[in-house]
């Protein structure tokens, strides 16, 4: 794994829109946690701007969704509030079911990374370190610039 | 069965038995430790010491008679084979009709209609974010819906299934419409094939309702109210589909599908109810996994177990409550996103699984689950897996054909064990309602969940392209999704509207009034008035919201 921040990285895991099958996000949660990461973790049927608020609040590095039927759709728009609410330097992964066709859009919105069925633990976790030590570094730069 | 009811006098079986010991350990030399799903011991060979058929009549008896271990009817696939019933549902309720009607030209004797997620979820179609819309399922809020969504379809002769969780609206709508077309409730069959709240709730997929009481309350409702208006309807689907897919083991989804029946036995009797007019109107819906041993003996302990409780527990005198009658989907769970076209071997693997089970009703899985929602062209490959099994295979000559295998009766008995002491544990807690609220069969199922993705990543639990023989997955192009066509959905839901604004909103208020008694009045039945409201024409959103105002919002139970 690549080098643990500190403090651990903060990583919200949730799902948005309508769709309920949260095995894949509790798995992933528990890897997560699992690989000495913070896990702030949701029921799903998340709205945007719950997520949005939660991910404010709690700090967090990266925003996990999970969508496994079809939520990934509006991935997108959570992308675009938290742009709007000026935490757009938060990671966004998403894991589940996307179809190829509707994967650009997803990345062209900002997402990191899609994690498929089948996708290795160490990949994700490794990912998801890499990605919360850049935001990490990003939010550092930022709070040094307003000390200054 | 105890050990000394099968030693059969069997010469020379000692002997053999050691002469191929010492060959066996001589050959194989470290052998491994294996253990199935549910974490049983699989031993390399299982002989008349294991399993004798001497304990036939009580184990096994003959198909149609208890315990129904080989069958709960006495002709099986031999005389009807399963039923056909793929889920479908998908856009607005004209596209589901174009798509039921090609099903029932093409000889469809039953149907199935699933809808939209925003449906699950508790709301209507003018609620959700519209690019949502219709993408898993059929956006039906209202009788009209229903109305054109069966357009052509003959109601009273066609079993319909319906996937409906509570509070059961598109059963009234359905009701509703059969009402205008002048076809007798009495003559409706079908199954509201999703009436089961506590799994929706222990697993996720479907719940977001009413609270557990609430959702308690109006399945009992739900449940006399088909007793005595639409007897031909299964109001009571139990499902262990949703468990196992969120990560129960076989044994672990028998049991708490066992003990969640009889829990919803246990309370119509406490309403009151007849259990021999309740019971011969209980269904089951399980997923079928890969592990094909394992699955026949889960169901064949199921039924076995099912036949025992019913008589001897909750005291069902008539052979028909006995009967464990299921639907079996396969599992998209073991169904993988890499190198797809795999999957149709495994489809075909899991659906011969529940076939040499003796399943009532089959759905077999598009090969293209783990990528996307299936298009036309993969749900026909699942249809056509079915039809070769059937047509070509001859599963269907022999009743029960695994039965007397030294391996499976020796499993099919194990498990029975397993799911017992299950079934005792969730006793011990009070009860599947108690079990479910307490938040204990979701951490069991968690574990599971958790210990199985452990060994994938250790690669003690192989799957192909995943974690052994991956190879170069960029042959396969999946096709272009479909969605909902946008402009057909946005004028659904304008339609809607001007439809929420024209109707008799006078009619609409004293149907609210009438169900907002009901909930409040123990005497009064809300199902019955949720019909009337169908009628009334008010919406599925409509009727859901006032429950929960009145029953309680339902919140999820967060366990990791």
């Amino acid at each position: 794994m690549t080098g643990q921040l500190s403090p651990p990285a903060r990583v919200l895991i949730t799902k948005i829109g309508l769709d309920g099958h949260d095995r894949g996000s509790r798995i992933v949660a528990a890897f997560l946690r699992d690989a000495g990461m913070e896990v702030i973790y949701t029921p799903p049927w998340q709205s945007i701007p719950a997520v949005v608020k939660l991910a404010m609040e709690e700090d967090v590095d990266v925003i996990g969704v999970s969508s496994l039927a079809t939520d990934h759709l509006i991935v997108p728009k959570l992308m675009a509030a938290l742009r709007e609410a000026g935490f757009g330097h938060i990671g966004l992964v998403v894991g589940g079911i996307v179809p190829e066709d509707e994967r650009p859009a997803l990345i062209e919105s900002g997402v990191s990374a899609i994690f498929g069925p089948g996708s290795a633990r160490d990949h994700i976790i490794d990912h998801v370190a890499t990605l919360a030590a850049e935001v990490r570094a990003v939010k550092d730069a930022a709070l040094r610039e307003i000390a200054q | 069965m105890s050990k000394e009811a099968v030693q059969l006098a069997l010469p020379g079986f000692e002997q053999a038995q050691g002469r191929w010991r010492a060959e066996y350990n001589g050959q194989i030399g470290t052998d491994r430790v294996v253990r199935n799903r549910s974490r049983i011991e699989i031993r390399p060979l299982y002989t008349p010491r294991d399993w004798s058929g001497e304990a036939f009549l009580d184990g096994l008896g003959f198909p149609g008679q208890y315990p129904f271990t080989r069958g709960i009817y006495p002709t099986m696939h031999r005389g009807r084979t399963w039923t056909q019933r793929q889920l479908i549902g998908l856009g607005t309720p004209e596209d589901y009709n174009t798509r039921v009607r090609i099903l029932l030209d093409a000889g469809a004797t039953a149907i199935s209609l699933l809808p939209c997620n925003s449906g699950f979820r508790g709301v209507d179609c003018d609620e959700v974010d519209p690019v949502l819309l219709g993408t898993c399922g059929t956006v039906i809020n209202t009788a009209d819906h229903m109305d054109r969504a069966l357009d052509g379809v003959p109601l009273g002769s066609i079993s319909t299934a319906m996937n409906d969780p509570s509070p059961f609206t598109l059963l009234a709508f359905l009701l509703a419409v059969a009402k205008r077309r002048g076809i007798p409730w009495t003559a409706i069959t079908g199954t509201s094939n999703q009436s089961d709240y506590l799994s929706h709730f222990i697993a996720n997929h479907m719940f977001y309702r009413l609270s557990l009481p609430g959702a308690r309350r109006v399945l009992l409702d739900h449940v006399e109210f088909c007793r005595r208006h639409v007897p031909g309807w299964n109001p009571v689907s139990v499902v262990g589909q949703h468990m196992q897919q969120a990560g129960a083991t076989p044994v672990e989804t028998m049991a708490f599908t066992l003990s969640t029946a009889l829990q919803y036995a246990q309370d119509c009797i406490d309403r009151g109810m007849d259990i021999d007019v309740v019971l011969r109107r209980f269904t089951f819906f399980f997923d079928i996994s890969i592990s094909f041993f394992e699955e026949v003996a889960k169901f064949r302990a199921g039924r076995r177990i099912w036949a025992r409780l019913a008589r001897e527990r909750l005291g069902a005198k008539d052979p028909a409550s006995w009967r464990f009658k299921f639907h079996g989907q396969t599992s998209g769970v073991d169904l993988t996103e890499q190198q797809p076209l795999n999957n149709i071997a495994r489809v075909a693997v899991q659906a011969m699984a529940g076939i040499m089970s003796g399943l009532q009703s089959l759905h077999t899985d598009a090969y293209d689950e783990a990528i996307t929602t299936p298009t036309e062209e993969t749900a026909r490959i699942a249809v056509a897996t079915q039809n070769i099994l059937r047509e070509e295979a001859h599963l269907c000559d022999v009743i029960d054909p695994l039965g007397g295998s030294y391996y499976v009766e020796t499993l099919t008995d194990q498990m029975e064990a397993e799911i017992e002491a299950l079934i005792g544990k969730i006793d011990a807690a009070g009860g599947m309602y108690k079990a479910a609220e307490a938040g204990l069969v979701q951490s069991m199922i968690g574990e599971s969940a958790l210990a199985f993705q452990d060994r994938i990543e250790t690669g003690e639990e192989k799957v192909v392209g995943v974690n052994c023989y991956q190879d170069d997955n960029g042959a396969f192009r999946a096709r272009p999704t479909e969605r909902p066509d946008p402009p057909r959905m946005s004028e659904h839901v304008a339609r809607f509207k001007v439809y929420k604004a024209e109707r008799s909103q006078a009619g609409v208020r004293r149907a609210l009034d009438a169900l907002k008694r009901a909930a409040n009045s123990e005497r009064d039945n809300v199902y019955e008035r949720i019909v009337e409201a169908a009628e009334a024409g008010v919406t599925h959103g409509e009727i859901v919201s006032l429950l929960r105002q009145e029953l309680g919002f339902g919140h999820p139970l967060v366990v990791v």
